[in-house]
C-alpha cells in the first residue's frame, strides 16, 4: 500500500515553493545556493515518483543528470561566492548589485 | 499502509527541514536542515523503490556537495545575516511566487487525483541498479558523456575562478587596461 503519485507531485510543489520563495528573500549567497539546491531535489522527486509509477527507467536517469549538474554548480558556485569574498569581504549580495568593480 | 505512514512521516520531516532552512539567518544551521531535507528525500526514494538514486543522493548530496557547502561557510566564516532592509517590494514579489507556486501544486494536486489510477507493478525492476546501469550505457551513452565533459568543465572553472591574481582589482576591471602599463 502506497500513496498515489499525487502525494508526491504535492509534496515536491511544496518543496519546490519553499526554494523559489528562499531565492527571493535570502540575502546571503550561500543561502540562495541551498534554496537552488532544494529546487533541483523538489524536481528530482517528481523524476522518481513519475519513473515509479510509468514502470520507465528513464526518471531515474535523469535524476542522475541533476545530480550531475549540481555536483558541478556547487563547484563553479562556491567557486564563485569564494572570488566575490575576497573582493568584497561580504557574501550579501545586494552588495553584487553592480557588476563592475 | 506501512508505506503511507512512512511518506507521511518523511513528507513531514522534509517539509519542516525546508522551512527551517528558510527561516534561520545563520548559514550553518541552513545547511544542517538542507542535509535533513536530502536525508528525508532519500528515505522517499527507498519507498518509491529507487535504491540506487537513494544512495545517490546520501553520497553525493548529502556527502559531498553539502560538505563543500559547510567547508565553504566555516572558511569565509559568515556571521549572521543581518535583518532584512531590502526592498519592500520584494516581499510582495516573494509571497506572490509562493502563492502562486502553491495554487498551481494544488492544482495539480487535484488533476492528478480526479485522473485514472496508474497502478503500480510490485514486482517492477525499474530502479534496480542493474536495469539504470543498462540504460546508461546503452540508450543513454551520449547524454552520460555529455555529463562528463560537463563535470570536467566544471572542474577547470572552479580552479580558474578562485586561482591567486597578481593585480586582482586591475584583471577584474578589465584586461585592456593592464595591457597599457
Amino acid at each position: 500500500m502506497q500513496p498515489g503519485l499525487e502525494s508526491y507531485l504535492a509534496l515536491s510543489g511544496i518543496l519546490f515553493t519553499i526554494g523559489a520563495v528562499g531565492v527571493v528573500y535570502k540575502r546571503n549567497a550561500i543561502g540562495i545556493f541551498m534554496c537552488i539546491e532544494l529546487m533541483l531535489n523538489a524536481v528530482n522527486l517528481t523524476f522518481v515518483a513519475f519513473s515509479r509509477y510509468y514502470g520507465d527507467v528513464t526518471g531515474q536517469l535523469f535524476v542522475f543528470m541533476v545530480m550531475s549538474v549540481a555536483a558541478a554548480e556547487a563547484a563553479v558556485g562556491l567557486g564563485i561566492i569564494i572570488a566575490f569574498f575576497r573582493n568584497r569581504l561580504s557574501v550579501d549580495v545586494d552588495d553584487a548589485s553592480i557588476l563592475k568593480y | 499502509m506501512a508505506g503511507t505512514v512512512l511518506f507521511f512521516l518523511f513528507a513531514g520531516f522534509a517539509i519542516a527541514c525546508a522551512v527551517s532552512m528558510v527561516y534561520h539567518r545563520n548559514p550553518l544551521y541552513s545547511a544542517i536542515s538542507l542535509i535533513g531535507v536530502f536525508i528525508a528525500l532519500a528515505a522517499i526514494y527507498l519507498t518509491l523503490a529507487a535504491p540506487f538514486i537513494a544512495i545517490t543522493q546520501i553520497l553525493v548530496y548529502a556527502g559531498a556537495i553539502m560538505v563543500l557547502v559547510v567547508f565553504v561557510i566555516m572558511l569565509l566564516n559568515l556571521d549572521e545575516d543581518k535583518p532584512l532592509n531590502r526592498l519592500k517590494y520584494l516581499y510582495a514579489v516573494g509571497g506572490g511566487l509562493g502563492l502562486a507556486l502553491l495554487a498551481q501544486t494544488f492544482f495539480i494536486f487535484y488533476a492528478v487525483l480526479k485522473a485514472p489510477k496508474a497502478e503500480v507493478d510490485p514486482n517492477m525492476t525499474a530502479g534496480k541498479t542493474m536495469s539504470i546501469g543498462r540504460a546508461m550505457y546503452t540508450e543513454y551513452l551520449l547524454p552520460v558523456e555529455i555529463v562528463g565533459v560537463m563535470l570536467l568543465m566544471a572542474i577547470i572553472g572552479a580552479v580558474i575562478l578562485v586561482r591567486k591574481m597578481e593585480h586582482p582589482h586591475l584583471e577584474l576591471v578589465g584586461e585592456g587596461e593592464d595591457e597599457k602599463e
